[in-house]
């Protein structure tokens, strides 16, 4: 055997740019996830509309709440809802793993931090509506 | 002693024979506690010698048997042919260049995890004669999961970010990096931080959390990078409102 | 052939060979190493040793103590200067240890935490929950890391020691990635290659357990030294083999035959303990080789549990709450029930004695130096000996560092001597004539053997007849028995002929190794003709100090058996008394 010459040929297995999410449900999962971010930034665009119209005037912003009560407008809307949840749920539950609280030997329960997420969200809720004269 | 016959189908490929790899089919008769490293190994005694493979504790702390077993990454070890039925695809570790049937080039791996300073540099020099360094129980439980890694490369085999972007130092190498960090008699996050808070290092991590999903000791090490994450950011905060803290 | 040059080449990079490089590494930047192993650094076995590592800390504790253990543990085979050394670096190197970051459990002060250990009369096992080893290999391997002078060859099978004008100055290694030989030379060789298990059909060691530096040093003409005292860990899982720390007995585990019986108390152990407040050095508290031995009288007399693996004994660990199992023996919980399907916090654990380390190897003297100048042997595959005819828990991770770290000394030291500069054309034609020898092997045709039928072979008349017990005649054919193997080794034809990754050839090799050393165990312990420690004769029951009291050496003859001679030991403070574990004694 020619031994100066080695006969080593390592083999790399490409992975498919786009569609390698395809490959796992996990995968699949996390892609769902980061998804949510489109939906997110197209609601975030929809609020700057609210607001441009509602300084066009009275009649320009009224003419938007026809738009956002028409089918179309209702659908847009649950979607967007559906898919903030979704974000929103499943960011909120991996927070104990970027925010571990020691105490003692012990370790804060992941759900204590996930739970106090939720009740930081639903009280951050509750004082929006009353600045908004809901109550 | 044949308690059940199973199919194996193994990805094969020998550089000097082989164009490309080809899968293999072997029936092999096990016993029903077998994992998936006892179906190997009697392969190689009975069926096949020439097929190639790393393996040694058999107890899932060498780190050496990470292998993709029906398209997931697992230790053989560990991996219990009652949880299985039918076909038990075995292919070498995703993201690793195949060398030779189900053994990979892990260089990249071995570099980065050095690359990191994954050892102890004291924040205060102590003489032997002065005895340990002081650290309480809670002190210990701080970083203590992070001491659990293998080196077994399964998060790597699962890591999405590192299968496309092949320069991301990786999972085990940083959380490796985070466990000296969080470690009350390490002064040395400092050097750590050049490599690790870095586009190739924490930065490349999108958070898909399939490392931790995989790993076979619990490490956590998404936790790890997402905790590197946070302080890296509080770092450049402060760096940049507060420069005259030290860091 | 490609050579690569450096100052001391050191084979082997588990707890020993790493120790031994950052030695050198810290003592002396200027020299180059070569840190040779045939797997990746983290892959070696010392990751697999759970207990912990003993070391004096205590203040009721001392020297003297742990010292007398050893020996008494021993059965007075140990060379007592060696074990005065042992002892007195011990407390060093494991704070040398922590000082790289080593994360042993620790006292609610932040002190280190000990533990109680079979044989031992103190607490002085340094522990690190049940992964121990794991957490030592790992600390020194990350802390060599931070040494430019450390180089690596990573999964790297050596073949041959280079021997020439009476000196060890290389070896020779395959590459394995690529199948080529590469001719390492160097001034000083130490062998850090682990022991021999895997030569026993039931064994705790891990597949690369083969005794290859053992064999190495053998055929370069350095004697094997004690291979007849082979240590059988009392709690082994049946299904596998593999280890049941004793730690589980120092918590305060307790081993039960079929009836419930804690039986160790009628083998001179007892009287019985109250559960869960073990007494040190006595019940399962006692030295490997007397609870093993209990099995096998317990089993003779079918006490033991029948599993489908085999007779067992019952390790309970129930009384010591999950709280205790999960943050003292997390890793020995994981593995009962994965591999046993029994959870220990609500079941006892199925457990039997299985092969686990080896007292003898190559043989060296208190500066881990061979009779061949230039070589060097530490850890398991050396035999200096420590253990004597029987190792207590928790020494031989100490051993590592302690003559890892001496070895490296040594080595240092003589090549500070200025050897005279080696023969280049010599040392080559040398590599190239082993070079030539694995070769033939790819070379063969029409072989009648397979690695995996003789292999069986030699695990088989091992198991039969070098167990716990052994008799002349059982020892006697064994001895025959392996000198056949190793006739019809020759006749052995390699299925995969091709060089990358080769582990067709790698198997040869490594029974080669094995064939080799398991010859050495069985000639020796049939001329052994005592009962001492670990090796229990049914045909001499007595310990013979008369007789025996001497290291066995096994000179390698070739093809030949072993030339067998003795060494006496070394006796200094510690007369041979008697070994009493009983706890009528204090």
């Amino acid at each position: 055997m020619a031994e100066q010459v080695t006969t080593r040929r390592p083999y790399v297995r490409e992975v498919p740019k786009t569609h390698w999410f395809l490959r796992q449900p996990r995968y699949l999962r996390y892609m769902a996830r980061e998804v949510t971010c489109v939906f997110i930034g197209a609601y975030a665009v929809f609020m700057l509309v609210a607001i441009a119209r509602l300084a066009e005037g009275r009649e320009a912003y009224d003419e938007f709440l026809r738009e956002l009560a028409s089918p179309a407008g209702i659908a847009f809307q649950l979607v967007i809802l559906v898919f903030a949840l979704y974000h929103t749920i499943s960011w909120f539950n991996v927070t104990p793993k970027a925010m571990p609280v020691q105490l003692g030997e012990s370790f804060v329960p992941g759900w204590i931090i996930v739970a106090a997420h939720y009740a930081g969200w639903i009280a951050v809720s509750i004082i929006i509506l009353a600045l908004a004269g809901a109550f | 002693m044949s308690e059940r016959v199973v199919e194996l189908e193994v990805l094969r490929y020998n550089p000097e024979t082989d164009e490309a790899p080809h899968f293999q089919r072997y029936s092999v008769p096990c016993r029903e506690e077998w994992v998936v490293l006892d179906a190997l190994n009697h392969v190689k005694e009975a069926l096949d010698p020439t097929l190639s493979y790393r393996w040694s504790c058999h107890m899932a702390v060498c780190g050496s048997c990470g292998m993709m077993i029906n398209g997931e990454p697992k230790l053989a070890c560990k991996s219990f042919l009652r949880d299985y039925r039918g076909v038990i695809r075995v292919e070498p570790l995703a993201h690793f260049p195949i060398e030779r049937d189900l053994v990979t080039v892990i260089d990249d791996f071995v570099a980065k995890l050095a690359r990191v300073k994954p050892y102890l540099i004291p924040k205060e020099v102590k003489p032997l004669e002065a005895g340990e360094y002081r650290q309480t129980p809670a002190e210990l439980q701080r970083y203590k999961q992070f001491t659990l890694c293998i080196n077994c490369m399964l998060c790597y085999a699962a890591c999405p970010e590192y299968g496309l972007i092949p320069k991301f130092i990786g999972p085990a190498a940083i959380s490796l990096a985070h466990r000296y960090n969080q470690d009350s008699r390490d002064g040395g996050r400092g050097e750590r931080q050049e490599e690790i808070a870095s586009a190739e290092g924490v930065w490349e991590c999108s958070f898909t959390g399939a490392c931790s999903e995989v790993c076979p000791e619990h490490v956590d090490p998404a936790a790890a990078l997402q905790q590197v994450k946070i302080k890296s950011t509080i770092d450049w905060y402060l760096e940049h409102t507060m420069p005259w803290l030290n860091k | 052939m490609e050579t690569i040059t450096a100052d001391v080449a050191i084979l082997g990079a588990g707890g020993a060979g790493l120790r031994a490089a950052i030695a050198l590494a810290e003592s002396a930047p200027a020299l180059r190493i070569a840190l040779i192993s045939k797997v990746y650094p983290m892959r070696s076995h010392t990751c697999a040793a759970e207990g912990g590592a003993a070391g004096v800390i205590k203040a009721d504790d001392s020297l003297e103590q742990h010292f007398n253990d050893t020996v008494g543990g021993g059965d007075w085979l140990c060379d007592q200067d060696a074990v005065d050394y042992l002892v007195q670096e011990a407390p060093r190197e494991l704070i040398q240890l922590e000082h790289w970051g080593c994360p042993w459990s620790r006292e609610p002060d932040g002190s280190v935490a000990v533990r109680p250990f079979g044989g031992m009369k103190k607490q002085r096992t340094w522990f690190a929950a049940d992964k121990s080893g794991f957490h030592i290999l790992h600390t020194l391997f990350q802390t060599s890391l931070q040494y430019p002078s450390i180089q690596r060859f990573d999964e790297y099978y050596a073949t041959e020691l280079l021997v020439d004008d009476g000196r060890c100055q290389g070896l020779t290694a395959i590459e394995m990635r690529s199948g080529q030989m590469r001719h390492f030379r160097s001034r000083a060789v130490i062998i850090a290659g682990g022991g021999a298990g895997r030569m026993f059909p039931f064994t705790t060691n891990g597949a690369i357990k083969t005794g290859d530096g053992m064999a190495l040093a053998y055929r370069a003409g350095v004697p094997l030294k004690d291979m007849e005292f082979v240590q059988y860990h009392p709690t082994g899982l049946p299904s596998t083999g593999t280890l049941l720390t004793e730690a589980c007995r120092g918590e305060g585990g307790v081993l039960l035959n079929r009836n419930g019986r804690r039986f160790l108390q009628d083998y001179g152990m007892g009287p019985e303990t109250p559960l869960g407040k073990p007494v040190l050095k006595t019940m399962e508290l006692g030295p490997r080789d007397r609870v093993s031995q209990a099995f096998w009288h317990e089993q003779q007399k079918g006490n033991m549990v029948a599993t489908q693996w085999g007779d067992a004994m019952l390790l309970d660990m129930r009384h010591l709450g999950e709280k205790t199992i999960n943050e003292r023996l997390p890793l020995v919980r994981d593995m009962s029930i994965s591999y046993m399907g029994v959870d220990p916090v609500t079941d006892p654990v199925p457990v039997r004695p299985v092969v686990h380390y080896m007292m003898g190897g190559i043989h060296t003297d208190i500066r881990a130096a061979t009779p061949l100048a230039g070589l060097y042997a530490a850890g398991e595959c050396a035999c200096v000996s420590i253990n004597g005819a029987n190792r207590l828990g928790s020494n031989s991770l100490t051993e590592l560092l302690v003559f890892g770290r001496r070895a490296a000394i040594s080595a240092a030291e003589h090549l500070a001597s200025g050897a005279r500069p080696g023969n280049d054309a010599a040392l080559e034609a040398r590599a190239v004539e082993a070079q030539a020898r694995v070769r033939e092997l790819f070379q063969r045709t029409g072989g009648k053997e397979t690695i995996a039928g003789l292999r069986k072979e030699m695990m088989h008349t091992l198991e039969q007849n070098a167990g716990i017990y052994r008799s002349g005649e059982g020892l006697a054919e064994a001895c025959a028995k392996l000198a056949d193997l190793r006739r019809r080794y020759a006749a052995i034809e390699l299925h995969d002929k091709t060089n990358v990754y080769n582990t067709d050839l790698l198997q040869a090799l490594e029974l080669g190794s094995m064939l080799d050393c398991a010859e050495a165990v069985t000639v020796s312990a049939l001329e052994r003709r005592e009962s001492r420690g670990a090796h229990q004769r049914l045909d001499f029951v007595e310990r013979d100090d008369q007789g025996y009291l001497k290291h066995t050496l096994a000179h390698y003859q070739g093809s030949a058996a072993p030339r067998i001679d003795y060494l006496d030991v070394v006796i200094t403070k510690s007369q041979p008394g008697v070994r009493d574990y009983s706890g009528d004694h204090p």
